[in-house]
């Protein structure tokens, strides 16, 4: 929901401005600093939190502020226009702007624009637009007009859209309205001429906009109270014609229609408006929050004091004049839902593998969080004596991994990554850690030759990545054979499909030793007792029992006879491992792995037979092992548990019965396995017996110490 | 600080009752506990977890249906086939969640039909069980009904839909009982295995408004089963078969790390359930039923610190003494001559006459009762056992003069007008001028015995008292309060004494003020004036009023033994509070003559054994 947060006042003394309002209000470079230009003379930089100004600027006495200041994000300097033409630059520790570097234009100056990533822009009152550098590069170079007489430019916002500058300015005529966009990257202008509908009477008020990946969205107040919106493509069709745009009813009735000034608009984000004005025609002038999605009114705030009609937004604070003071309402929202409103937010998991997770939108990562990087360094010296050092526009350095991902080699990925891992985690980490994930599967699938293994081991490493947030990842491991991917994401997701973790198991049984003799395999899990394989011993046991299905063996107690009659194979087969190392190091962390059995036991009947043997045997061998200390545990760091060789014997004898009992080394496996448990039931029942008559002992012991019931002692106290 | 000789007493047999109900209640902060045996007991959560008062109803467990004028269960709700076990009402009124075997009604209470029938599986770790019987279930506000069950399973229901939505199987034993908490933010369970579960709403992810039910802690402080839980807003409450009522503080509620947030184990009653005659060497001790006298044994050897001495002659079972009837005892007392024993139930007073010849006892009822003493709750014998003062529940105080086998009504004290509080505790001076009795909250009332007339009223102070005692000569009385504070009040002075304000000035010692059990008796040695003797269950203390008060800095319980001479000089001269903890738990303590205590101890491992034993884990093969 959104929220508005309890408001404050920026100034203790009123600002000079007129019944105008002051001249705008920018962000410098620095989060939580905002450059206020009063319509008079003084441009002063306040520090939001502390509720206190940092510096002030003011022109001479007869000269006046034309222009709001900004801020040049590449160099951290300011920029002022005063008298319509004479251009300041300066930074923070100037102290006279009469003194600062000075720049007369040969034509009057309407705006500048300057956003985070790219060089600040000069908008001229004639249309015209320059960058900066090359304004400074020859001050007094002729300006073309680009709109026609008597047009006046009412409204003007500057956006990156894909990593391209992008103007927009609305200019009035008689009335009517125009719309300019100007593309930088193909330097093309389009002019659009704004309908207004059926509403003729109407004024526009107030314009705000935003900016998706085709279309620019402009909100407009009207003097009838209600926003329109109007969608303007940012790559026309042809861009030569002047087109046509119909706006259209958006939020009916949010400011009295009455109202003569002091209405204001702005776009917060997708969803919601901020509307200044009175809500009634008598009422006072108002603060509102609108949900344009569920055309709700979310939140507003009464300011009795009257506004100037202006409203600025910039980064989680809403600007105005209140009064004869510049008020700052802190702003919130979080992302609303129909379902969040209703209480019931449900994240349906998809059981589809191949499905996107609700975690992971990289096309809006794209969208929204690579629309400001790579910045070309600016060209443009400084002009001060003094050497400044070049301040480096801010770019996370998620944003950084996230472009690398998509086109860098993987030496410099990994670069970039160790970078990212670096520095301290943000909330959102274990969501870009999962956006990268799939940016580099997304690569490996379009280059086949681009296998960034090591990185994918560093982002598993991590520990926050899930099955679901990178989908593809397990797939991507199955289709390479990469066991030591496999390994880690099986002890590391705690999410892994069933049909998954048997599509590893497969492998991991399939896959041939002098292939895993390569790999580098975490063998935390497997301690010594994995020595060496014993295929020759087993090869001995299909012959003595060549046979398989003799009827003599029926009968599990000739079964028995026949274990105890050849002891030399029973003994070998307790205490050597029937797989390698490495081999049991991977079948441990399926071991591990969490599972439901409805869902693993179809997959497990897919498993070949003889590798279902070696799996039981190895099993069997655990089980053993687990048997030979008093806590039925296993040496290691972190090895399997008992239950969970109990619970995984059941499960493939449960999976694969018909098939085990007719082969003969599976079979001869059985009955000895049989023959175990069943011992190891009797000890424990025994155990148990034993149990009740030592506590019996220990309560007749323990009668025996405790004194007797009545006794006089002696006592003295100190 | 002088030696003395202990009977060290282990021979009573007291077993206090499992806990079957509590009840907590949030406007008062006070806990009323009700046992098999029939009692309820209220505690004060407020005062130090003081257990304020003690009431034996009937001493049989009465069902009571309660049901609003327009309701009546046979007519309106329709008829279960089974037992209806465990009742929830829904927060506002309109349905009723029904515990059942093997099923969970819910009724609409307009209506009077049951709207939903949900049936609880049987399986039990995958293995059918005869019944599933559901002990305990909680209807919120939301429509979710939580039930619990003998298969050990937590299972959530939609009431509006009849649906199971959620299950925990939390036990391999029956879950037994469930409280929520007010905000139905939190509830906690008992289960059969002694064990107690907290449950939590807690949010999916940090971000997201959706929140799930999470079983968060487990604790595992008792040992039989927990047929009891209540959620105060900071403290889950459990108690059970193993009588011990444990308040268990959430962490996360407590705002103020004090004493308060630790946890507490209540085993033993805040009262005394043994009196004693001093001069006859006889202990009274008193049962839910019955009543034993015992003699004690004597010794004629001596010995230094810590010896036990050989027995001359071993302690004596006199005398056992049934009541009449399913009441249970309430109070009960032993004359200091021994000649005489009172003890009241919820409805009767009875007093006995004790005729000793040699080896033989002649017990002779006094007959003839007047009808004003129809229940007491603190029964007291003057010194001289000429009198005997009887708190009734109706807040007077009797006076009634004793001659041999037969007695005389001499006065009632009438309550203060406009007081309706009962009197719980009783002091009298040795020499039977003075009688002091308190209320739970209400001020120490001081009579004057000689004239018949309320002498003074010691102020009012915020925790209740838990014990009394006048002391001889002086007559200052001696008060100790559940907050652990101690006052002493000259009665002749009608004012504190100088040394009750110099250790109120000062404060007691932090680990004095951290004890967590009352004092529960308070008595003087007969020649030496400055010694007050006091105990609670872990300790028994003597305060030397003419030795320094101790402060934070000094060691308060020192449990080494003296090394060399001037150690023990040191030590006995260090400070007033001179504390043993050799014997405990400790019921009763009093000083017989100088030289000879009697101390009562009850070793919960004696508890244990008379307890049913506890479910039993299999320790091998699970």
């Amino acid at each position: 929901m959104a929220a508005l947060e309890e408001r404050f006042t920026l100034t203790a003394v009123p600002l000079g401005s007129g019944p105008d309002g002051p001249l705008g209000v920018e962000q410098s470079d620095k989060t939580d600093q905002f450059l206020v230009t009063d319509s008079g003379r003084t441009v002063i930089l306040y520090k939001v939190s502390d509720q206190k100004p940092l510096g002030s600027w003011s022109v001479k006495q007869g000269q006046i502020i034309t222009c709001p200041a900004v801020c040049n994000f590449q160099t951290g300097e300011y920029i002022v226009v005063h008298d319509n033409k004479v251009l300041r630059i300066w930074n923070n520790e100037d102290v006279n702007l009469d003194k600062v570097f000075k720049a007369t234009l040969s034509t009057e100056v309407y705006r500048i624009h300057s956003i985070q990533g790219t060089e600040p822009l000069v908008l001229f009152k004639e249309g015209a637009v320059r960058g900066l550098e090359a304004l400074l590069a020859e001050p007094q170079q002729k300006i073309e007009t680009v709109i026609s007489d008597e047009e006046v430019i009412k409204w003007t916002k500057f956006f990156m859209v894909f990593r391209h500058p992008v103007l927009i300015f609305i200019t009035e005529k008689h009335g009517n309205y125009f719309a300019y966009v100007q593309k930088f990257n193909s330097r093309i202008l389009s002019k659009y001429t704004l309908l207004l509908g059926q509403e003729e009477k109407s004024v526009t008020q107030s314009f705000s906009a935003s900016v998706d990946r085709k279309f620019i969205s402009l909100m407009s107040l009207s003097s009838d109270g209600c926003v329109y919106e109007t969608l303007i493509p940012i790559h026309p069709s042809d861009p030569e014609k002047n087109q046509r745009v119909v706006r259209s009813l958006l939020l009916k009735s949010v400011v009295s229609g009455s109202a003569r000034s002091g209405v204001a608009l702005t776009i917060l984000d997708h969803d919601h408006v901020a509307v200044l004005g009175p809500p009634l025609s008598a009422s006072k002038e108002c603060l509102s929050i609108w949900n344009t999605k569920f055309q709700t009114l979310q939140t507003s705030k009464e300011l009795p004091q009257g506004t100037s009609g202006q409203l600025w937004y910039h980064g989680e604070n809403l600007f105005m004049l209140h009064g004869k003071f510049l008020t700052v309402i802190p702003y919130k929202c979080e992302v609303s839902s129909l379902a969040g409103a209703l209480g019931k937010l449900k994240h349906s998991q998809d059981p589809d593998i191949h499905a996107m997770t609700h975690f992971v939108n990289w096309e809006t990562s794209q969208g929204y969080g690579l629309g400001s990087q790579n910045s070309e360094q600016s060209k443009r010296i400084l002009r001060r004596r003094k050497i400044e050092v070049s301040v480096q526009p801010e770019v996370p350095p998620s944003t950084q991994l996230l472009a690398a991902v998509q086109k860098d080699s993987e030496k410099h990925i990994e670069v970039e990554l160790r970078k990212f891992l670096a520095v301290k985690r943000t909330p959102d980490f274990h969501t870009i850690i999962g956006d990268v994930v799939i940016g580099l599967l997304g690569r490996y699938k379009a280059e086949p030759s681009f296998y960034p293994r090591n990185c994918l081991i560093q982002l598993i490493q991590t520990c926050v990545l899930s099955y679901s947030l990178c989908p593809g990842l397990m797939e991507f491991a199955l289709e390479k054979t990469d066991v030591q991917i496999l390994q880690l994401c099986l002890q590391q997701f705690p999410d892994i499909p069933e049909s998954v973790t048997c599509a590893c198991l497969k492998i991991f049984l399939s896959i041939g030793d002098d292939s895993l003799q390569e790999t580098d395999i975490n063998m935390e899990s497997v301690s010594d007792y994995t020595a060496t394989i014993q295929d020759a011993e087993i090869e001995e046991q299909t012959e003595i029992l060549q046979n398989g299905f003799s009827p003599e063996e029926e009968n599990c107690e000739n079964c028995a006879q026949e274990l105890i009659e050849k002891p030399p194979a029973a003994t070998e087969e307790s205490t050597s491992c029937p797989v390698t190392g490495k081999r049991a190091a991977l079948l441990n962390a399926i071991l591990h792995s969490a599972y439901s059995e409805t869902f693993l036991l179809p997959h497990l009947k897919d498993i070949p037979a003889q590798h279902i043997t070696i799996f039981l045997q190895y099993l069997y061998f655990l089980y053993l092992k687990c048997s030979e200390n008093a806590t039925m545990t296993l040496p290691g760091i972190h090895p399997p548990t008992l239950n969970q060789i109990m619970d995984w014997i059941c499960l493939l004898l449960d999976a694969n019965f018909t098939v085990v009992v007719m082969i003969p080394e599976a079979k001869r496996l059985l009955l000895s396995l049989y023959k175990f448990v069943k011992s190891q039931i009797s000890i424990c029942s025994e155990l148990n017996k034993i149990e009740v008559s030592f506590r019996e002992l220990q309560k007749l012991n323990q009668e025996k110490t405790n004194r007797e019931l009545y006794s006089i002692e002696v006592l003295e106290l100190f | 600080m002088g030696e003395f000789k202990v009977h060290r007493v282990r021979f009573f047999n007291y077993v206090p009752s499992g806990i079957r109900c509590v009840a907590y209640n949030n406007q008062s902060n006070r806990l009323a506990v009700s046992r098999t045996d029939g009692t309820v007991e209220i505690y004060n959560l407020s005062a130090n977890y003081f257990q304020e008062k003690v009431g034996c109803e009937d001493g049989s467990v009465k069902l009571f249906q309660i049901t609003p004028d327009k309701i009546q269960f046979e007519r309106n709700f329709d008829r279960q086939k089974s037992r209806i076990l465990s009742l929830s009402w829904h927060p506002a009124g309109t349905h009723i969640a029904a515990g059942s075997i093997d099923y969970i009604s819910v009724f609409d209470v307009k209506s009077g039909s049951a709207i939903h029938k949900m049936l609880v599986d049987r399986q039990y770790m995958g293995v059918s069980k005869r019944k599933c019987i559901i002990w305990g279930v909680a209807f919120l506000s939301d429509g979710t009904v939580i039930s619990v069950d003998s298969a050990g399973k937590v299972q959530f229901w939609d009431s509006a839909t009849g649906t199971l939505v959620k299950n925990h199987l939390i036990a391999n034993a029956d879950v037994q009982s469930i409280a929520i908490s007010d905000q139905e933010d939190s509830f906690v369970v008992g289960t059969a295995e002694g064990t107690v579960f907290h449950f939590q709403l807690v949010s999916v992810t940090s971000s997201s408004s959706e929140k799930q039910w999470v079983r968060t802690k487990p604790f595992q402080h008792h040992t039989h089963d927990v047929r009891a839980v209540a959620h105060s807003p900071i403290a889950l409450i459990s108690g059970g078969t193993d009588t011990h009522l444990v308040i268990r503080p959430l962490m996360e509620k407590v705002e103020v790390k004090n004493y308060d947030a630790a946890l507490r184990k209540i085993t033993f009653p805040h009262r005394r359930l043994v009196s004693c005659a001093k001069k006859k060497q006889l202990l009274l001790f008193q049962f839910a039923h019955h009543l034993e006298l015992w003699r004690l044994g004597s010794t004629v050897a001596t010995g230094k610190n810590g010896d036990t001495l050989p027995l001359s002659k071993n302690a004596d079972h006199l005398l056992h003494l049934k009541t009449k009837g399913p009441e249970n005892i309430i109070c009960s007392c032993i004359s200091p001559c021994g000649s005489w024993i009172a003890y009241s139930t919820a409805s009767r007073f009875f007093l006995y006459r004790l005729n000793y010849e040699h080896d033989n006892i002649n017990l002779q009822r006094v007959s003839k009762m007047p009808a004003f003493l129809r229940s007491a709750l603190q029964i007291l014998f003057s010194e001289d056992s000429t009198k005997l003062f009887v708190a009734s529940n109706q807040g007077s105080v009797h006076v009634i003069r004793l001659l041999e086998g037969s007695f005389k009504h001499l006065h009632t004290f009438q309550p203060q007008s406009g007081t309706v509080e009962s009197m719980c505790l009783l002091a009298v001076s040795p020499d039977g001028n003075w009688l002091a009795a308190s209320g739970t909250s209400a001020g120490v009332h001081v009579y004057n015995v000689k004239q018949l007339k309320l002498h003074c009223t010691v102020p009012a102070y915020n925790f209740p008292v838990t014990a009394l005692a006048i002391a001889p000569n002086t007559n200052n009385l001696v008060i100790a309060h559940s907050d652990q504070q101690v006052f002493e009040y000259s009665i002749p002075d009608k004012q504190y004494t100088q040394w009750s304000r110099t250790i109120q000035k000062q404060g007691f010692h932090h680990l004095w003020l951290q004890r967590d059990t009352p004092i529960t008796h308070i008595s003087f040695h007969p020649k030496r004036p400055m010694h007050i003797l006091l105990h609670d269950a872990y300790m028994f203390c003597i305060i030397d009023k003419s030795l320094p008060l101790p402060n934070d800095k000094t060691l308060l319980y020192n449990p080494l033994p003296p090394t060399n001479e001037s150690d023990i000089i040191r030590r006995r001269t260090a400070h007033a509070f001179k504390i043993s903890k050799k014997y405990k738990p400790l019921l009763f303590m009093d000083l017989l003559d100088e030289r000879t205590l009697v101390a009562v101890e009850r070793p919960l491992d004696d508890i244990i054994a008379q307890l049913p034993p506890p479910i039993k884990k299999k320790k091998f093969g699970t």
